[in-house]
């Protein structure tokens, strides 16, 4: 029986709850999220429960062992709904690349939730659960928080752990907490952000909400980026962002202008690097261990090519053939190579840019929600991720928050800092929170 | 085997060694699983599922560290660890983790002793490690024919060697695994006695032509066999002008030929990029705080120097580190003695029994106490072999061993001296008569004939060497 209705197909599995609750400590009457009702992404391992990434190929595959993050949310006395739906392994903005259906907006039914975090975003704005889990590769958090009115944060890369996530893309990716309030999401954060020995990408440096925060006397500095309010961007999303920015001003905050060119080359690095990456690490889906069972003939590869052929979904085969082409011998040195290079300019750009202002702000998506439908072309769908890829290429944290509505549909506002400094972007996020309350 | 054409073999060996790290490469599941089920020693990390992240074992770059020293390497600054892509059924994620594309140690050399004490450099151009796959059996009967997996071994780690083409003959192959071998215990890195511990792919091409991989090859015999059937196989194909295909064969440890592969290796892309897990390793700050034990090459001059012993008897000793150390325990009464007596007398008496030295160690001071006895000469070669065959017998079925002293008495071994056999000895002397003639007109060996038979007359209680004297003097009175 369910406890809810999944009006949106925010979920691939729903728990037994009465099965969930045995696994929470039963001494521990204060957890800090105490039996919050959360709601993880199907990407991120739950043991026992099943795992499918919004895939077919893994579809009844039992995760042995619960990643680090939820067992931190069970230590601290989370409850776990289910499992949401997402874009096959990651790849996607829409969610409607899952081998289980699109997740529908629950603002507008005729629109997509965003992606790939998508059901754990539609899940918070449908009022099921408060926090999820979500994952974000090239703004796979920010989009669908930013399509669907909530708070999403993508941490400072190596501060959640890893361990657990089905991978897609290791160098830029990040599990990280999304909630209907800064608040939900700082403490969801808190949560999770622990180091983890067994994740060598993970370091120490584990978040604590301190409740009276020492101000600092200093003035901060807000950039506002050119790329971020161009040509690519809807003119009534940008002039919202402004809007919310420069009610602020008044808080004390500098404003400034400034540009990051080499954001330019954002996209194409981040195609190359991620799908590079994913050929490799999707490899290993082949029927023989776990996920949908191969019919093993005599052949062996034979068996794989047509289990992979057959169960994983058109985007998928499509980013795994351009990752496979990327790694070629002939095509290294001029692809993931340069990619790699890319990356490092773009990282180098940001620590020169946080040498001149604290924040960077800007609209988290260029539009609303698009309709169903609406990203056909592959390309298109790459391009609307363009002001959400620069963190995950550079590491820094990032958070979308909830920006007033467009022709009805909500809008997310993107808050950026220098690596680490999260602390001060949920300071900035609760400011901006109440002011457009009002 | 013709020799129209004097054909020179170019051979390169590639060598993978399992470390015998308590944990595999990156996760803590033991890599004691010899004695256990398949899949039984395995974890997410080794199987490869989903969310699973590799964790580096500290301890196996210590000991590559340790083995590129040893062989004399230059040492990379930094470690990389790549991932190597390929399809296969025993690698769980279908990528291994390598340090293939930047060598950890490279440029070093292993000196091998030839038979006439020549010293022969055979140049090992790189070192690296990486995880070992999985492992899979066929099974082949009358209805059906399948395939099975065992992880255990995935994610064991591996050290590979990969030597230049310095290397001549089957014979130098064998004399550099041997040599490799040794160093990799001295280094306490490796186990030999683990089945499949160690594999070795040998390239070889003869004159020039084309060169032939041989993969597959897992003992040191095999080694040693695969090279010389490839070597007749090539050289018969050249002397009758036929031509040597450039390709990968396989060793057959049970028939001991090589046979054709598939070809399909020959150009494969592995899309090698920096493994995204794991950081790069700061290998120059490891070097400093790594130690080497004293290596063969400079222990067995060091028994030369200190010990005064022959330089063969101290390549024979060095060439175990466990013979070595037993060596240096009980050799003070007399080295010299101690050297010979253990490398002619004792190793082959241990290997009759299949016995290792260590199997011995808790009785060294016996050893001692009979070394002590052949050096103050109180009873002769022959009963020293009796007593060290008994004592060996005794240890290996778990009896209550006897000291030597206590041996000799029940066994009345003790030499006598040679003036209570005088009376023996003439009456021999008298009794062969032809044998002395045949002495006396030059011919060799007579004269041990006639010590053979006192010592037969005396149980060999007698000392040889005396009686030959005694034997002679009588001869020499008698022509007088």
């Amino acid at each position: 029986m369910n406890l809810f209705e999944d009006e949106f197909n925010s979920f691939i599995t729903i728990c037994n709850l009465n099965e969930n609750t045995k696994d929470i400590e039963k001494d521990l009457e204060s957890g800090l999220i105490q039996n919050s009702k959360i709601a993880i992404k199907d990407n991120i391992s739950t043991k026992d429960i099943e795992t499918t990434c919004g895939s077919k190929i893994l579809s009844g595959y039992i995760p042995p062992y619960d990643a680090f993050s939820v067992s931190c949310i069970k230590k601290e006395g989370g409850i776990i709904v289910g499992k949401t739906n997402m874009d096959e392994f990651g790849m996607g903005s829409t969610t409607e690349n899952s081998a289980y259906g699109p997740t529908l907006n629950p603002h507008d039914k005729s629109r997509v939730a965003g992606g790939s975090s998508g059901g754990s975003a539609a899940a918070i704005a449908s009022g099921v659960v408060n926090m999820a889990l979500g994952s974000d590769t090239g703004g796979s958090i920010r989009c669908p928080a930013s399509y669907c009115g909530i708070v999403g944060l993508k941490p400072t890369y190596g501060r959640v752990s890893r361990r657990g996530l089905i991978a897609y893309s290791n160098s830029f990716e990040q599990i990280g907490p999304m909630g209907k309030t800064v608040n939900d999401v700082e403490k969801l954060f808190e949560v999770i952000s622990s180091y983890d020995s067994k994740d060598s990408t993970s370091y120490n440096n584990k978040y604590i909400h301190l409740s009276n925060k020492n101000k600092s006397k200093n003035k901060k500095i807000i950039g506002i980026p050119k790329e971020y309010f161009g040509e690519g961007v809807d003119s009534k999303v940008s002039s919202k962002i402004m809007n919310a920015i420069s009610n602020i001003e008044d808080h004390e905050y500098e404003i400034i202008d400034c540009t990051i060119p080499s954001l330019k080359y954002a996209l194409a690095a981040y195609y190359i690097i991620c799908t590079s990456e994913a050929s490799s690490n999707l490899s290993r889906f082949d029927g023989v261990r776990y996920g949908i069972k191969s019919e093993l003939n005599d052949n062996w590869h034979d068996s794989y090519t047509n289990l992979r052929s057959k169960y994983f979904g058109e985007e998928v085969k499509k980013r795994i053939l351009l990752g496979t082409f990327a790694l070629s011998e002939n095509y290294f040195g001029k692809y993931y190579e340069k990619a790699k290079y890319v990356c490092n300019l773009i990282k180098n750009d940001f620590s020169l840019i946080f040498k001149k202002c604290d924040f960077l702000i800007g609209p988290t998506m260029p539009t609303i929600a698009p309709k169903i439908g609406a990203l056909s072309n592959s390309l298109d769908m790459y391009q609307t991720d363009i002001l959400t890829v620069p963190a995950n290429i550079s590491g820094i944290p990032s958070i979308s928050i909830p920006c007033g509505k467009v022709n009805g549909m909500p809008i997310g506002l993107q808050i950026m800092s220098k690596w680490n400094n999260e602390d001060e972007i949920f300071s900035l996020s609760y400011e901006i929170e109440e002011e457009i309350k009002k | 085997m013709k020799n129209e054409n004097k054909l020179i073999p170019k051979i390169g060996l590639e060598i993978h060694c399992q470390l015998n790290t308590k944990s595999k490469l990156f996760c803590s599941c033991s890599t004691d699983f010899r004695n256990d089920n398949p899949n039984t020693h395995v974890c997410p990390t080794c199987l490869g599922l989903p969310g699973s992240l590799p964790v580096l074992n500290k301890k196996s770059i210590e000991y590559g560290i340790k083995i590129c020293l040893s062989l004399n390497c230059s040492i990379s600054n930094v470690g990389i660890f790549c991932r190597k892509n390929y399809f296969y059924p025993d690698l769980t994620k279908a990528f291994q983790i390598t340090m293939g594309e930047k060598p950890l140690g490279f440029d070093g050399y292993l000196t091998i002793n030839e038979d006439d004490n020549k010293l022969k450099k055979i140049n090992i151009s790189r070192i690296h490690l990486e995880e070992d796959p999985g492992r899979l059996v066929h099974i082949n009967n009358h209805e059906n024919s399948y395939t099975l997996v065992d992880y255990n071994r995935s994610g064991i780690p591996l050290v590979e060697i990969v030597t230049s083409p310095d290397i001549q003959s089957p014979k130098e192959a064998r004399l550099f695994l041997n040599k490799l071998r040794t160093t990799l215990e001295y280094l306490d890195v490796f186990d030999s006695d683990n089945e499949g511990s160690l594999r070795v792919d040998a390239n070889i091409s003869l004159n020039g032509n084309n060169r032939v991989e041989i993969k597959n090859i897992s003992s040191y015999r095999g080694v040693e066999k695969a090279l010389t059937y490839e070597i007749n196989r090539q050289t018969e194909l050249i002397n009758s002008n036929k031509f040597i295909e450039m390709e990968t064969r396989h060793y057959h440890e049970d028939t001991g030929i090589t046979t054709s592969g598939r070809n399909k290796e020959k150009s494969v892309d592995y899309r090698y990029f920096p493994e995204p897990d794991l950081p790069v390793i700061m290998v120059s700050e490891w070097v400093k705080d790594i130690n080497l034990p004293e290596l063969p090459d400079i222990k067995s001059k060091r028994f030369i120097n200190e010990y005064l012993i022959s330089p063969h008897y101290a390549y024979v000793l060095t060439s175990d580190i466990n013979l070595a150390n037993f060596y240096e325990m009980v050799c003070n009464v007399n080295p010299i003695l101690s050297s010979a007596w253990i490398v002619d007398i004792l190793l082959g008496e241990l290997n009759y029994r299949d016995m290792k030295i260590n199997e011995i160690i808790t009785h060294k001071e016996y050893i001692v106490e009979l070394i002590e006895i052949l050096n103050n000469h109180l009873i002769t070669d022959k009963s020293g072999v009796i007593v060290i065959r008994l004592i060996l017998d005794q240890i290996k079925l778990g009896k209550n061993v006897e000291k030597p002293y206590d041996i000799i008495k029940r066994m009345n071994l003790n030499k006598e001296s040679v003036d209570s056999f005088v009376d023996k000895i003439k009456m021999i002397v008298r009794n062969n008569k032809k044998a002395i003639d045949d002495h006396l007109s030059g011919k060799k060996g007579a004269l041990n004939y006639i010590v053979g038979q006192v010592m037969k007359e005396t149980k060999g209680k007698a000392d040889p060497a005396e009686v030959h004297d005694i034997i002679e003097k009588l001869i020499s009175k008698k022509t007088e």
